[in-house]
Protein backbone atom coordinates (compact mmCIF):
# COMPACT_ATOMS: atom_id res chain seq x y z
CA UNK A 1 0.00 0.00 0.00
CA UNK A 2 1.38 3.59 -0.87
CA UNK A 3 2.65 4.95 2.67
CA UNK A 4 1.69 8.49 3.27
CA UNK A 5 5.08 10.36 3.73
CA UNK A 6 6.45 8.96 0.36
CA UNK A 7 5.72 8.55 -3.07
CA UNK A 8 7.42 5.46 -3.45
CA UNK A 9 4.92 2.29 -2.62
CA UNK A 10 6.03 0.00 0.44
CA UNK A 11 4.79 -2.58 2.47
CA UNK A 12 5.77 -4.14 6.00
CA UNK A 13 5.95 -7.75 6.47
CA UNK A 14 6.07 -9.17 9.98
CA UNK A 15 7.95 -12.33 11.31
CA UNK A 16 5.75 -14.93 12.96
CA UNK A 17 8.23 -17.33 13.35
CA UNK A 18 12.05 -18.26 12.44
CA UNK A 19 12.20 -21.48 13.65
CA UNK A 20 10.03 -24.82 14.46
CA UNK A 21 10.69 -24.34 17.90
CA UNK A 22 10.39 -20.67 17.85
CA UNK A 23 8.27 -18.74 20.15
CA UNK A 24 4.49 -17.79 19.32
CA UNK A 25 3.04 -14.73 21.22
CA UNK A 26 5.77 -12.58 19.51
CA UNK A 27 3.75 -13.04 16.40
CA UNK A 28 0.31 -12.36 17.99
CA UNK A 29 1.99 -8.81 19.04
CA UNK A 30 3.20 -8.10 15.63
CA UNK A 31 -0.19 -9.33 14.39
CA UNK A 32 -2.06 -6.95 16.40
CA UNK A 33 -0.14 -3.97 16.80
CA UNK A 34 2.48 -3.98 13.28
CA UNK A 35 0.13 -2.29 10.76
CA UNK A 36 1.29 -5.33 8.64
CA UNK A 37 0.99 -6.23 5.53
CA UNK A 38 2.35 -9.29 5.47
CA UNK A 39 3.28 -11.90 7.93
CA UNK A 40 5.92 -14.86 7.44
CA UNK A 41 6.39 -17.92 9.31
CA UNK A 42 9.85 -19.79 8.42
CA UNK A 43 9.52 -23.51 10.19
CA UNK A 44 11.63 -25.06 8.45
CA UNK A 45 14.80 -26.79 9.54
CA UNK A 46 16.86 -28.96 7.31
CA UNK A 47 15.89 -31.71 8.71
CA UNK A 48 11.96 -31.21 9.73
CA UNK A 49 10.31 -31.76 5.40
CA UNK A 50 12.29 -35.24 6.52
CA UNK A 51 10.67 -36.10 9.61
CA UNK A 52 7.33 -34.71 8.57
CA UNK A 53 7.73 -36.49 5.35
CA UNK A 54 7.51 -40.12 7.55
CA UNK A 55 4.34 -38.38 9.24
CA UNK A 56 2.67 -38.18 6.04
CA UNK A 57 3.29 -41.59 5.14
CA UNK A 58 1.55 -43.09 8.20
CA UNK A 59 -1.22 -40.49 7.68
CA UNK A 60 -2.05 -38.94 4.15
CA UNK A 61 -3.77 -36.17 6.11
CA UNK A 62 -0.17 -35.29 8.21
CA UNK A 63 3.41 -34.07 7.12
CA UNK A 64 2.53 -30.18 7.87
CA UNK A 65 4.61 -29.14 10.78
CA UNK A 66 3.34 -29.95 14.16
CA UNK A 67 2.45 -26.60 15.95
CA UNK A 68 1.13 -25.51 12.88
CA UNK A 69 -2.40 -24.82 14.03
CA UNK A 70 -1.14 -23.42 17.13
CA UNK A 71 0.61 -20.69 15.51
CA UNK A 72 -1.99 -20.12 12.77
CA UNK A 73 -4.69 -20.23 15.38
CA UNK A 74 -3.02 -17.53 17.50
CA UNK A 75 -3.04 -14.96 14.84
CA UNK A 76 -6.14 -15.60 12.66
CA UNK A 77 -8.13 -13.61 14.53
CA UNK A 78 -5.81 -10.05 14.34
CA UNK A 79 -4.69 -11.01 10.48
CA UNK A 80 -8.49 -11.13 10.29
CA UNK A 81 -9.29 -8.07 11.62
CA UNK A 82 -5.79 -5.85 10.25
CA UNK A 83 -5.87 -7.58 6.58
CA UNK A 84 -2.49 -9.05 7.20
CA UNK A 85 -1.74 -12.32 4.82
CA UNK A 86 0.19 -15.11 5.99
CA UNK A 87 2.86 -16.80 3.70
CA UNK A 88 4.47 -20.23 5.68
CA UNK A 89 6.44 -23.12 4.86
CA UNK A 90 4.53 -24.84 8.09
CA UNK A 91 3.32 -27.09 5.15
CA UNK A 92 6.42 -29.01 4.98
CA UNK A 93 6.04 -32.33 3.76
CA UNK A 94 2.29 -32.06 2.93
CA UNK A 95 1.28 -28.19 2.06
CA UNK A 96 -2.30 -29.46 1.02
CA UNK A 97 -3.42 -31.28 3.98
CA UNK A 98 -2.04 -28.53 5.79
CA UNK A 99 -4.46 -25.99 4.13
CA UNK A 100 -7.71 -28.19 4.82
CA UNK A 101 -6.62 -28.40 8.93
CA UNK A 102 -5.89 -24.67 8.61
CA UNK A 103 -9.60 -24.09 6.77
CA UNK A 104 -11.31 -26.43 8.97
CA UNK A 105 -9.56 -24.83 12.14
CA UNK A 106 -11.17 -21.10 10.60
CA UNK A 107 -14.35 -22.79 10.41
CA UNK A 108 -13.92 -23.80 13.77
CA UNK A 109 -12.88 -20.45 15.14
CA UNK A 110 -16.10 -19.14 13.00
CA UNK A 111 -13.63 -17.33 10.95
CA UNK A 112 -15.80 -18.75 7.82
CA UNK A 113 -14.45 -19.97 4.46
CA UNK A 114 -11.15 -18.93 4.28
CA UNK A 115 -8.84 -19.18 1.21
CA UNK A 116 -5.52 -21.25 1.11
CA UNK A 117 -3.33 -20.96 -1.63
CA UNK A 118 -0.66 -24.09 -2.00
CA UNK A 119 2.93 -24.17 -3.42
CA UNK A 120 3.93 -27.69 -4.07
CA UNK A 121 6.66 -29.66 -6.57
CA UNK A 122 9.46 -29.52 -4.12
CA UNK A 123 9.26 -32.86 -3.25
CA UNK A 124 11.94 -34.16 -6.10
CA UNK A 125 12.56 -37.67 -4.36
CA UNK A 126 10.53 -39.70 -6.89
CA UNK A 127 12.68 -37.85 -10.03
CA UNK A 128 16.27 -38.39 -7.42
CA UNK A 129 15.74 -42.00 -7.68
CA UNK A 130 16.32 -42.46 -10.81
CA UNK A 131 19.99 -40.30 -11.16
CA UNK A 132 21.85 -42.07 -8.41
CA UNK A 133 25.11 -40.49 -10.37
CA UNK A 134 24.28 -37.17 -8.58
CA UNK A 135 27.10 -36.00 -6.46
CA UNK A 136 26.62 -35.13 -2.82
CA UNK A 137 28.06 -31.48 -2.42
CA UNK A 138 29.52 -32.61 1.21
CA UNK A 139 31.53 -35.46 0.60
CA UNK A 140 31.66 -35.99 -3.35
CA UNK A 141 29.85 -39.49 -3.06
CA UNK A 142 27.29 -40.48 -5.57
CA UNK A 143 23.87 -40.13 -4.30
CA UNK A 144 23.73 -43.71 -4.82
CA UNK A 145 25.03 -44.31 -1.54
CA UNK A 146 22.48 -43.05 0.68
CA UNK A 147 19.25 -43.77 -1.45
CA UNK A 148 18.47 -46.95 0.14
CA UNK A 149 18.26 -44.94 3.64
CA UNK A 150 16.72 -41.77 1.95
CA UNK A 151 13.62 -40.45 3.87
CA UNK A 152 13.37 -37.32 1.34
CA UNK A 153 14.22 -34.59 -1.09
CA UNK A 154 13.42 -31.41 -1.47
CA UNK A 155 14.40 -28.68 -3.90
CA UNK A 156 14.77 -25.20 -2.57
CA UNK A 157 12.07 -23.55 -4.62
CA UNK A 158 12.38 -19.49 -4.94
CA UNK A 159 10.40 -16.59 -4.63
CA UNK A 160 8.98 -16.69 -8.11
CA UNK A 161 6.17 -19.53 -7.45
CA UNK A 162 5.09 -18.07 -4.29
CA UNK A 163 4.25 -14.32 -5.52
CA UNK A 164 1.93 -16.46 -7.86
CA UNK A 165 0.53 -18.02 -4.76
CA UNK A 166 0.27 -14.92 -3.36
CA UNK A 167 -1.69 -13.49 -7.30
CA UNK A 168 -4.35 -16.16 -6.29
CA UNK A 169 -5.39 -13.34 -4.15
CA UNK A 170 -5.72 -16.35 -0.82
CA UNK A 171 -5.61 -15.21 2.74
CA UNK A 172 -3.05 -17.54 3.71
CA UNK A 173 0.05 -19.16 1.40
CA UNK A 174 1.45 -22.19 2.38
CA UNK A 175 4.22 -24.49 0.64
CA UNK A 176 7.00 -26.73 1.88
CA UNK A 177 10.79 -26.40 1.01
CA UNK A 178 11.15 -22.56 -0.47
CA UNK A 179 14.49 -20.87 0.36
CA UNK A 180 13.93 -18.73 4.14
CA UNK A 181 14.86 -15.42 2.57
CA UNK A 182 12.78 -16.31 -0.70
CA UNK A 183 9.46 -16.35 1.65
CA UNK A 184 10.19 -12.72 2.30
CA UNK A 185 10.70 -11.65 -1.50
CA UNK A 186 7.36 -12.82 -2.81
CA UNK A 187 5.46 -10.45 -1.19
CA UNK A 188 7.68 -7.82 -2.69
CA UNK A 189 7.84 -9.65 -6.00
CA UNK A 190 3.72 -9.84 -5.40
CA UNK A 191 3.53 -5.96 -5.01
CA UNK A 192 5.72 -3.85 -7.00
CA UNK A 193 6.16 -6.49 -9.85
CA UNK A 194 9.81 -6.52 -9.99
CA UNK A 195 11.37 -8.67 -13.00
CA UNK A 196 13.76 -11.61 -12.69
CA UNK A 197 16.88 -8.97 -14.07
CA UNK A 198 16.50 -6.22 -11.43
CA UNK A 199 18.74 -7.78 -9.71
CA UNK A 200 19.47 -4.75 -6.82
CA UNK A 201 15.79 -5.04 -6.04
CA UNK A 202 15.82 -8.82 -5.99
CA UNK A 203 18.89 -8.78 -4.02
CA UNK A 204 17.20 -6.02 -1.35
CA UNK A 205 14.21 -8.53 -0.97
CA UNK A 206 16.31 -11.38 0.00
CA UNK A 207 18.64 -9.51 2.38
CA UNK A 208 15.39 -8.42 4.27
CA UNK A 209 14.37 -11.94 4.49
CA UNK A 210 18.17 -13.07 5.41
CA UNK A 211 17.51 -10.57 8.17
CA UNK A 212 14.36 -11.13 9.18
CA UNK A 213 14.56 -15.07 8.51
CA UNK A 214 15.85 -16.12 12.16
CA UNK A 215 13.54 -13.85 13.68
CA UNK A 216 14.62 -12.18 17.00
CA UNK A 217 18.17 -12.72 15.93
CA UNK A 218 18.30 -9.58 14.27
CA UNK A 219 16.45 -7.34 17.09
CA UNK A 220 18.37 -8.13 20.32
CA UNK A 221 18.22 -11.56 20.43
CA UNK A 222 21.20 -14.11 20.09
CA UNK A 223 23.56 -10.41 21.79
CA UNK A 224 23.25 -9.93 25.07
CA UNK A 225 26.12 -10.09 27.06
CA UNK A 226 26.44 -8.34 30.80
CA UNK A 227 28.29 -5.79 30.99
CA UNK A 228 29.66 -5.21 27.16
CA UNK A 229 26.41 -5.69 25.16
CA UNK A 230 23.38 -4.49 26.83
CA UNK A 231 19.69 -5.62 25.54
CA UNK A 232 16.88 -3.77 27.20
CA UNK A 233 13.87 -5.42 29.08
CA UNK A 234 15.12 -9.02 27.32
CA UNK A 235 12.29 -10.47 28.71
CA UNK A 236 9.80 -9.04 26.61
CA UNK A 237 11.65 -9.42 23.09
CA UNK A 238 9.05 -9.40 19.75
CA UNK A 239 10.03 -10.38 16.80
CA UNK A 240 11.21 -8.05 13.94
CA UNK A 241 9.67 -6.24 10.93
CA UNK A 242 11.15 -4.98 7.59
CA UNK A 243 9.33 -1.98 5.40
CA UNK A 244 10.22 -2.91 1.76
CA UNK A 245 9.94 -0.40 -0.99
CA UNK A 246 8.85 -0.63 -4.55
CA UNK A 247 12.36 1.34 -5.03
CA UNK A 248 14.26 -1.45 -3.44
CA UNK A 249 14.39 0.40 0.10
CA UNK A 250 14.65 -1.87 3.17
CA UNK A 251 14.68 -0.64 6.64
CA UNK A 252 14.17 -3.25 9.89
CA UNK A 253 12.43 -2.24 12.91
CA UNK A 254 10.77 -3.23 15.89
CA UNK A 255 7.88 -2.43 18.01
CA UNK A 256 8.02 -0.17 20.81
CA UNK A 257 5.71 -2.39 23.41
CA UNK A 258 8.71 -4.80 22.90
CA UNK A 259 12.21 -5.00 24.54
CA UNK A 260 15.02 -5.38 22.61
CA UNK A 261 17.31 -3.51 20.09
CA UNK A 262 17.70 -2.98 16.50
CA UNK A 263 20.80 -1.36 15.45
CA UNK A 264 24.04 -1.40 13.26
CA UNK A 265 25.30 -4.11 15.18
CA UNK A 266 22.44 -6.28 16.33
CA UNK A 267 21.85 -5.90 12.12
CA UNK A 268 25.83 -6.06 11.48
CA UNK A 269 25.67 -9.59 12.93
CA UNK A 270 22.23 -11.03 11.75
CA UNK A 271 24.16 -9.91 8.06
CA UNK A 272 26.80 -12.36 8.22
CA UNK A 273 24.54 -15.32 9.75
CA UNK A 274 25.17 -18.56 8.17
CA UNK A 275 26.83 -16.50 5.21
CA UNK A 276 29.75 -18.00 4.01
CA UNK A 277 31.61 -15.98 0.39
CA UNK A 278 29.91 -12.29 1.38
CA UNK A 279 29.94 -11.55 -2.87
CA UNK A 280 28.08 -15.11 -3.79
CA UNK A 281 25.67 -15.92 -1.60
CA UNK A 282 23.70 -18.30 -2.81
CA UNK A 283 19.81 -18.45 -3.73
CA UNK A 284 16.93 -19.60 -5.88
CA UNK A 285 16.01 -16.04 -7.24
CA UNK A 286 19.90 -14.56 -7.26
CA UNK A 287 23.09 -14.51 -6.38
CA UNK A 288 23.14 -12.28 -3.42
CA UNK A 289 26.41 -9.79 -3.05
CA UNK A 290 26.43 -8.16 0.26
CA UNK A 291 29.96 -6.84 0.13
CA UNK A 292 29.01 -3.42 -0.77
CA UNK A 293 25.64 -3.26 1.94
CA UNK A 294 25.78 0.00 4.71
CA UNK A 295 23.84 -0.15 7.96
CA UNK A 296 22.95 2.91 9.31
CA UNK A 297 20.81 3.76 12.01
CA UNK A 298 17.77 5.74 10.64
CA UNK A 299 15.65 6.44 14.11
CA UNK A 300 15.59 4.66 17.24
CA UNK A 301 15.44 0.75 16.42
CA UNK A 302 15.33 1.58 13.12
CA UNK A 303 18.12 0.42 10.80
CA UNK A 304 18.27 0.94 6.78
CA UNK A 305 19.48 -1.47 4.64
CA UNK A 306 21.73 0.04 1.28
CA UNK A 307 23.34 -1.58 -1.62
CA UNK A 308 23.13 -5.23 -1.84
CA UNK A 309 23.88 -6.14 -5.58
CA UNK A 310 22.50 -9.02 -7.52
CA UNK A 311 23.77 -11.20 -9.74
CA UNK A 312 22.13 -13.65 -12.30
CA UNK A 313 20.27 -17.20 -10.35
CA UNK A 314 22.32 -20.43 -11.27
CA UNK A 315 21.00 -22.93 -13.08
CA UNK A 316 20.16 -25.47 -10.48
CA UNK A 317 18.08 -25.75 -7.62
CA UNK A 318 19.63 -27.04 -4.32
CA UNK A 319 17.80 -30.40 -2.95
CA UNK A 320 18.08 -31.21 0.56
CA UNK A 321 18.11 -35.30 1.00
CA UNK A 322 17.41 -36.71 4.54
CA UNK A 323 18.20 -40.10 5.10
CA UNK A 324 18.66 -42.02 8.04
CA UNK A 325 21.94 -42.78 9.63
CA UNK A 326 21.91 -44.69 12.48
CA UNK A 327 21.43 -43.73 16.37
CA UNK A 328 22.92 -41.57 18.97
CA UNK A 329 23.29 -43.43 22.72
CA UNK A 330 23.89 -40.75 25.19
CA UNK A 331 24.26 -41.28 29.30
CA UNK A 332 25.37 -38.40 31.47
CA UNK A 333 26.66 -38.22 35.30
CA UNK A 334 27.81 -35.92 37.45
CA UNK A 335 31.25 -35.45 39.96
CA UNK A 336 32.13 -32.49 42.29
CA UNK A 337 34.24 -31.42 44.88
CA UNK A 338 38.65 -32.50 44.94
CA UNK A 339 39.44 -34.54 41.77
CA UNK A 340 36.45 -34.39 40.09
CA UNK A 341 37.87 -34.03 36.61
CA UNK A 342 39.98 -37.51 37.25
CA UNK A 343 37.01 -39.47 38.50
CA UNK A 344 35.38 -38.33 35.34
CA UNK A 345 37.38 -39.48 33.27
CA UNK A 346 37.96 -42.35 35.06
CA UNK A 347 34.21 -43.10 34.87
CA UNK A 348 34.43 -42.40 30.97
CA UNK A 349 37.30 -45.10 30.82
CA UNK A 350 35.04 -47.66 32.73
CA UNK A 351 32.61 -47.25 30.38
CA UNK A 352 34.43 -47.82 27.35
CA UNK A 353 35.68 -50.97 28.52
CA UNK A 354 32.28 -52.23 29.70
CA UNK A 355 30.78 -51.52 26.35
CA UNK A 356 34.05 -53.32 24.60
CA UNK A 357 33.79 -56.29 26.96
CA UNK A 358 30.16 -56.36 26.19
CA UNK A 359 31.14 -56.96 21.76
CA UNK A 360 29.36 -53.61 21.29
CA UNK A 361 32.26 -51.35 18.86
CA UNK A 362 31.46 -47.88 17.30
CA UNK A 363 32.65 -45.77 14.44
CA UNK A 364 32.69 -42.64 16.59
CA UNK A 365 32.21 -42.51 20.64
CA UNK A 366 32.77 -38.83 22.45
CA UNK A 367 33.66 -37.86 25.87
CA UNK A 368 32.59 -34.78 27.52
CA UNK A 369 33.34 -33.18 30.68
CA UNK A 370 30.39 -30.31 31.24
CA UNK A 371 31.75 -27.35 32.44
CA UNK A 372 35.26 -28.27 31.45
CA UNK A 373 35.12 -29.11 27.49
CA UNK A 374 32.04 -29.98 26.30
CA UNK A 375 31.48 -27.09 23.89
CA UNK A 376 35.12 -25.84 22.81
CA UNK A 377 36.82 -28.60 23.45
CA UNK A 378 39.99 -29.65 25.87
CA UNK A 379 42.60 -27.45 26.08
CA UNK A 380 45.27 -27.14 28.31
CA UNK A 381 45.06 -23.77 29.19
CA UNK A 382 41.80 -23.94 30.99
CA UNK A 383 41.67 -24.22 35.37
CA UNK A 384 39.73 -27.38 36.36
CA UNK A 385 36.35 -26.32 37.63
CA UNK A 386 34.83 -27.33 40.64
CA UNK A 387 32.33 -29.52 39.07
CA UNK A 388 31.66 -31.43 35.66
CA UNK A 389 29.17 -33.71 34.31
CA UNK A 390 30.41 -36.33 32.11
CA UNK A 391 28.47 -36.95 29.01
CA UNK A 392 29.27 -40.28 27.02
CA UNK A 393 28.01 -39.85 23.25
CA UNK A 394 28.55 -42.50 20.36
CA UNK A 395 27.55 -43.29 17.38
CA UNK A 396 26.08 -46.86 16.12
CA UNK A 397 23.88 -48.58 13.25
CA UNK A 398 22.65 -50.95 16.38
CA UNK A 399 20.28 -49.65 18.23
CA UNK A 400 21.39 -52.36 20.69
CA UNK A 401 24.50 -50.40 20.97
CA UNK A 402 23.18 -46.89 21.27
CA UNK A 403 21.19 -48.03 24.76
CA UNK A 404 23.90 -49.62 25.97
CA UNK A 405 25.94 -46.52 26.19
CA UNK A 406 23.17 -44.33 28.36
CA UNK A 407 22.72 -47.77 30.42
CA UNK A 408 27.17 -47.89 30.96
CA UNK A 409 27.11 -44.35 32.27
CA UNK A 410 24.52 -44.29 34.67
CA UNK A 411 25.49 -47.72 36.19
CA UNK A 412 29.07 -45.57 37.30
CA UNK A 413 26.39 -44.66 40.06
CA UNK A 414 27.56 -47.84 42.25
CA UNK A 415 29.96 -49.16 39.88
CA UNK A 416 31.96 -46.34 38.90
CA UNK A 417 34.67 -44.00 41.07
CA UNK A 418 33.56 -42.39 44.15
CA UNK A 419 30.88 -39.88 44.21
CA UNK A 420 29.28 -40.06 40.75
CA UNK A 421 25.76 -39.07 40.82
CA UNK A 422 22.89 -37.83 39.16
CA UNK A 423 22.37 -40.43 36.05
CA UNK A 424 20.25 -39.01 33.57
CA UNK A 425 17.91 -42.27 31.18
CA UNK A 426 19.84 -43.58 28.93
CA UNK A 427 19.24 -41.36 25.76
CA UNK A 428 18.56 -43.05 22.37
CA UNK A 429 18.14 -41.01 19.09
CA UNK A 430 17.64 -41.93 15.31
CA UNK A 431 19.35 -39.96 13.18
CA UNK A 432 18.01 -38.34 10.63
CA UNK A 433 20.71 -36.20 8.52
CA UNK A 434 21.16 -34.42 5.15
CA UNK A 435 23.36 -34.06 2.88
CA UNK A 436 22.64 -31.95 -0.53
CA UNK A 437 22.90 -32.40 -4.42
CA UNK A 438 21.96 -29.65 -7.28
CA UNK A 439 19.51 -30.27 -9.45
CA UNK A 440 18.87 -28.79 -13.19
CA UNK A 441 16.05 -26.26 -12.64
CA UNK A 442 14.29 -27.86 -15.98
CA UNK A 443 13.55 -31.04 -13.84
CA UNK A 444 11.84 -29.17 -11.03
CA UNK A 445 7.98 -28.18 -11.51
CA UNK A 446 7.03 -25.74 -8.93
CA UNK A 447 3.18 -25.47 -8.73
CA UNK A 448 0.31 -23.91 -6.82
CA UNK A 449 -2.59 -24.88 -5.65
CA UNK A 450 -5.88 -23.26 -4.05
CA UNK A 451 -8.25 -24.71 -1.91
CA UNK A 452 -11.43 -22.70 -0.98
CA UNK A 453 -12.72 -19.09 -3.33
CA UNK A 454 -10.02 -16.42 -3.27
CA UNK B 1 48.13 -8.43 24.05
CA UNK B 2 44.18 -7.78 23.98
CA UNK B 3 41.17 -10.12 23.62
CA UNK B 4 39.31 -9.87 20.64
CA UNK B 5 36.47 -9.32 23.40
CA UNK B 6 37.87 -6.04 23.89
CA UNK B 7 37.72 -4.95 20.09
CA UNK B 8 34.47 -6.88 18.76
CA UNK B 9 31.54 -8.79 18.96
CA UNK B 10 30.89 -12.29 17.39
CA UNK B 11 28.20 -14.30 16.02
CA UNK B 12 28.79 -18.03 14.74
CA UNK B 13 26.72 -19.68 12.08
CA UNK B 14 26.27 -23.43 10.56
CA UNK B 15 25.72 -25.05 7.25
CA UNK B 16 26.72 -28.80 7.48
CA UNK B 17 29.82 -29.08 8.70
CA UNK B 18 31.01 -25.93 8.32
CA UNK B 19 30.66 -23.03 10.56
CA UNK B 20 31.16 -19.00 10.10
CA UNK B 21 31.72 -16.71 12.46
CA UNK B 22 31.52 -13.00 12.12
CA UNK B 23 33.68 -10.46 13.76
CA UNK B 24 32.50 -7.31 13.90
CA UNK B 25 34.71 -4.39 15.17
CA UNK B 26 33.61 -2.10 17.94
CA UNK B 27 35.52 1.11 16.16
CA UNK B 28 37.66 1.98 13.50
CA UNK B 29 40.81 0.98 15.49
CA UNK B 30 39.59 -1.93 16.52
CA UNK B 31 39.40 -2.59 13.07
CA UNK B 32 42.35 -1.81 11.93
CA UNK B 33 43.86 -4.21 14.47
CA UNK B 34 41.69 -7.23 13.72
CA UNK B 35 42.34 -6.20 9.87
CA UNK B 36 46.00 -6.71 10.31
CA UNK B 37 46.51 -9.29 13.42
CA UNK B 38 43.22 -11.51 13.19
CA UNK B 39 44.56 -14.00 10.51
CA UNK B 40 43.12 -17.10 9.35
CA UNK B 41 46.68 -18.61 10.62
CA UNK B 42 45.51 -17.36 14.60
CA UNK B 43 42.08 -18.39 13.88
CA UNK B 44 42.98 -21.82 13.15
CA UNK B 45 45.43 -22.46 15.59
CA UNK B 46 42.59 -21.40 18.34
CA UNK B 47 40.11 -23.57 16.87
CA UNK B 48 42.90 -26.26 15.43
CA UNK B 49 41.57 -28.91 18.59
CA UNK B 50 38.22 -28.79 17.15
CA UNK B 51 38.38 -28.27 13.59
CA UNK B 52 40.38 -29.76 10.76
CA UNK B 53 39.95 -26.32 8.89
CA UNK B 54 40.59 -24.93 6.14
CA UNK B 55 39.80 -21.24 7.17
CA UNK B 56 39.00 -19.07 4.69
CA UNK B 57 38.46 -14.88 5.72
CA UNK B 58 36.45 -12.48 4.32
CA UNK B 59 36.67 -8.74 5.00
CA UNK B 60 33.36 -6.08 4.93
CA UNK B 61 34.88 -2.71 5.27
CA UNK B 62 31.29 -1.20 5.56
CA UNK B 63 30.64 -2.61 8.36
CA UNK B 64 34.00 -3.23 9.88
CA UNK B 65 33.45 -6.73 9.89
CA UNK B 66 35.40 -9.83 9.03
CA UNK B 67 33.69 -12.96 8.19
CA UNK B 68 35.53 -16.68 9.08
CA UNK B 69 34.53 -19.79 7.15
CA UNK B 70 36.31 -22.63 9.27
CA UNK B 71 35.47 -26.02 7.95
CA UNK B 72 35.21 -29.50 9.29
CA UNK B 73 34.41 -28.04 12.54
CA UNK B 74 31.11 -29.25 13.82
CA UNK B 75 31.64 -32.65 13.95
CA UNK B 76 30.30 -34.57 11.09
CA UNK B 77 27.43 -31.91 10.60
CA UNK B 78 24.74 -30.33 12.63
CA UNK B 79 21.97 -33.44 11.76
CA UNK B 80 24.93 -36.09 12.66
CA UNK B 81 27.16 -34.76 14.98
CA UNK B 82 27.47 -36.09 18.63
CA UNK B 83 28.35 -33.14 20.38
CA UNK B 84 26.00 -30.98 22.80
CA UNK B 85 26.54 -27.96 20.84
CA UNK B 86 25.61 -29.18 17.04
CA UNK B 87 25.29 -26.11 15.70
CA UNK B 88 28.16 -24.77 16.94
CA UNK B 89 26.41 -21.53 18.36
CA UNK B 90 29.19 -20.95 21.04
CA UNK B 91 32.00 -21.24 18.93
CA UNK B 92 31.42 -17.59 18.43
CA UNK B 93 32.48 -17.22 22.50
CA UNK B 94 35.85 -19.37 21.40
CA UNK B 95 36.57 -16.47 18.68
CA UNK B 96 36.36 -13.63 21.51
CA UNK B 97 39.21 -15.86 23.55
CA UNK B 98 42.08 -15.04 21.07
CA UNK B 99 44.88 -13.04 21.78
CA UNK B 100 46.83 -10.37 19.26
CA UNK B 101 49.46 -8.06 19.64
CA UNK B 102 46.78 -5.41 19.93
CA UNK B 103 48.85 -2.11 19.04
CA UNK B 104 50.38 -0.84 15.85
CA UNK B 105 51.90 2.10 14.92
CA UNK B 106 48.69 3.87 13.13
CA UNK B 107 45.66 3.18 15.45
CA UNK B 108 47.05 3.24 18.77
CA UNK B 109 45.08 2.27 21.82
CA UNK B 110 42.00 0.12 20.52
CA UNK B 111 38.48 -1.55 21.65
CA UNK B 112 35.53 -0.28 22.77
CA UNK B 113 32.05 -1.07 22.89
CA UNK B 114 29.27 -2.13 20.28
CA UNK B 115 27.05 0.60 21.79
CA UNK B 116 29.48 3.27 20.96
CA UNK B 117 29.09 3.70 17.16
CA UNK B 118 26.10 2.51 16.72
CA UNK B 119 24.29 5.57 15.35
CA UNK B 120 26.71 6.38 12.63
CA UNK B 121 26.62 5.22 9.21
CA UNK B 122 29.74 3.23 7.95
CA UNK B 123 29.54 4.30 4.54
Amino acid sequence: MPSPESSCPSIRIGVGAGTADDRIYPAVQLAQHGELDYLVFECLAERTVARENLARTKDPERGYTPRMLERIEAVLPACLDNDVRIVTNMGAANPRAGARAIRQLARDMGAGDLSCATVTGDDVSDLVRTMPALQLLETGAPLESILPRMASANAYLGADVVAKALATGARIVITGRVSDPSLFLAPALHEFGWSYDDWSRLAAGLVAGHLLECSAQVNGGCFADPGKKEVRDLATLGYPFGDIGADGSVTIGKLDINGGRVDVATCSEQLLYEIHDPASYITPDCVVDITGVRLEQVAQDRVAVRGPKGRPRTPTYKVTVGYFDGYIGEGQVSFGGPNAVARARLGAEIVEARLTERGFTYPELQVDLIGYSSVHGEHPSRPEPYEVRLRIAARTDDRRAAEAVGFETRALHMHGPAGAGGGSDPIVREILAVQSVLLPRELVSPEVGLEGEA
Amino acid sequence: MVRVYDLAHCRAGDKGNTSNISVVACGEAAWRVLCEQLTPERVMDAFGHIAKGPVRRYELPNLRALNFVIENALGGGVTRSLRQDMHGKSLSSLMLTIELPGHNEESGQAGGSPTEDQASSRD
